[in-house]
């Protein structure tokens, strides 16, 4: 069984004293003092900890000879999704935010290496995103596996399942960034690669067409405006999610 | 110049080689002579008897727009062989998918070749859940003809589940095949290597707001 080291043991460690504590030389903690002595000066101030560093693994579905959903004539599944995470990092950046890609190009990337990428990245969040032609709006997708306790070491093919909870959290964070878009969205649980691998908070995002309801007018998937509505919405999340602190 | 002694050691291998030949075909004609007879003793077909009394049963029908699952009741006459009973239960799900007015179209015509059961052992102290597994060898052309996304892909997967589930309660577990074998996934999404349990399609949402209106 492969197992992975969960990123969180790590964090833990830089949010306690326990990091410091362990970085300092034998001898120069903290000493019993007798009242008679004169005060100690006060110690120098630290150096300032930096924040931990927020990443966020974004997954174009499919690529290369995976080509995907046929979304109509000439336009593949595949494309639009890398165009997707493409909109997606470039606004995240300009946020501020360190965006890792697993795939950049059109090509055949394994769903093994799509999660050694991400979880090499200690990421954040993690968006795998896909698109489809049947269904309207975007529907979220958080792993079906059951929530485990986090442990040091994972076991690779369930590593999701110590991230559930937190994945959850996660998708009700981007359901309430899109309602604010009018965008219909949907939320369900599903089984698929490499989602049960990622040891990162993740949501699968599948962006639908637009049908013509209520309060909606038809747009096909091609649409950039629609795009750029969702992808600015997918952002809103993913700042909220990193000022709120819920990341490991 | 072959010696007296090769000419021996020959006609004893041959006569050897002759014997085995005569006691392989007599095996050979017994196994099959055995084969026949429970042949003649097993049921010729599972196909069932004309006339099998109507049932209503629920068939759980999902909504593509709202990726909700609705139960809808049909009375059909219901095979008394379980396993019929499971294909004839799946193809009248399909038949629903298939009508012009579905909400989640697949225009298939033969959707399942076969369900077989299996026994699902119960864990220590009853934990594990017992009954059946039900595997669902689906047709070539219905994967062929399903919409492939995420959303398309598990309705199809949790309908049949749940219409399982509901009629023939002692499935616990489903797993899917494609023309007899495993295969990744149903249409590039949904994963067919793992084994569901059938009480994950319990926890669908029921309809939400119409289409359009948002959350």
């Amino acid at each position: 069984m492969r197992w992975i080291e969960a990123p969180a043991v790590l964090g833990l460690l830089v949010g306690t004293g326990l990091a410091q504590t362990a970085q300092q030389p034998p001898g120069k903690g903290p000493l019993p003092q007798a009242p008679a002595l004169p005060p100690i000066a006060a110690p120098a101030p630290m150096a300032p900890v930096e924040p931990p560093r927020f990443v966020v693994v974004l997954d174009a579905a499919h690529g290369g000879s995976d080509t995907g959903a046929k979304i109509g004539p000439g336009i593949l599944e595949k494309d639009i999704t890398l165009e997707l995470a493409g909109r997606l990092r470039s606004v995240l950046k300009a946020r501020g935010v360190d965006v890792v890609m697993t795939r950049q190009t059109d090509t055949d990337v394994s769903a093994l290496d799509q999660a050694e990428t991400a979880n090499h990245a200690q990421a954040g969040a993690c968006l795998v995103v896909h698109a489809t032609a049947t269904g309207s709006g975007v529907h979220l997708y958080t792993s079906s596996l059951g929530p485990t306790p986090r442990t040091a070491f994972l076991p690779w093919a369930t590593a999701q399942s110590a991230y559930v909870t937190q994945s959850l959290k996660l998708e009700s964070e981007i359901d309430s960034a899109l309602v604010h878009t009018s965008i219909p969205v949907t939320m369900g649980r599903a089984s698929v690669e490499p989602m049960d691998k990622l040891a990162c908070p993740e949501v699968a995002v599948e962006m639908a067409p637009l049908v013509a309801g209520h309060v909606t007018t038809a747009r096909p998937l091609t649409d950039v405006s629609y795009q750029k509505q969702v992808v600015d919405a997918l952002a809103a999340a993913l700042e909220q999610w990193r000022s709120d602190g819920r990341n490991p | 110049m072959i010696s007296r002694a090769h000419k021996y050691l020959f006609a004893l291998l041959l006569a050897v080689c002759v014997v085995m030949a005569v006691f392989l075909i007599r095996l050979r004609n017994r196994a099959q002579d055995r084969l026949q007879a429970q042949g003649t003793s097993a049921p010729q077909s599972i196909a069932e008897p004309a006339g099998s009394p109507p049932k209503t049963v629920t068939l759980f029908v999902p909504n593509d727009l709202d990726d909700s699952i609705i139960t809808v009741q049909r009375t059909i006459p219901m095979p008394a062989d379980e396993n019929a009973q499971a294909r004839v239960l799946l193809e009248a799900l399909i038949a629903v998918f298939r009508s012009p007015d579905s909400t989640h179209p697949i225009q298939v015509e033969k959707g399942v070749d076969d369900v077989y059961f299996v026994a699902v052992p119960e864990g220590k102290g009853g934990s594990g859940p017992g009954g059946q597994m039900a595997v669902v060898d689906l047709n070539g052309a219905l994967a062929a003809a399903q919409p492939s996304g995420i959303e398309p892909e598990t309705l199809t997967l949790l309908s049949m589940m749940a219409t399982l589930h509901a009629n023939l309660p002692d499935v616990t577990e489903v797993h899917f095949l494609v023309d007899g074998q495993q295969r990744e996934t149903l249409a590039g999404h949904a994963d067919l290597t793992r084994t569901y349990l059938a009480a994950e399609a319990d926890q669908r949402p029921s309809p939400a707001a119409p289409a359009g209106a948002g959350r």
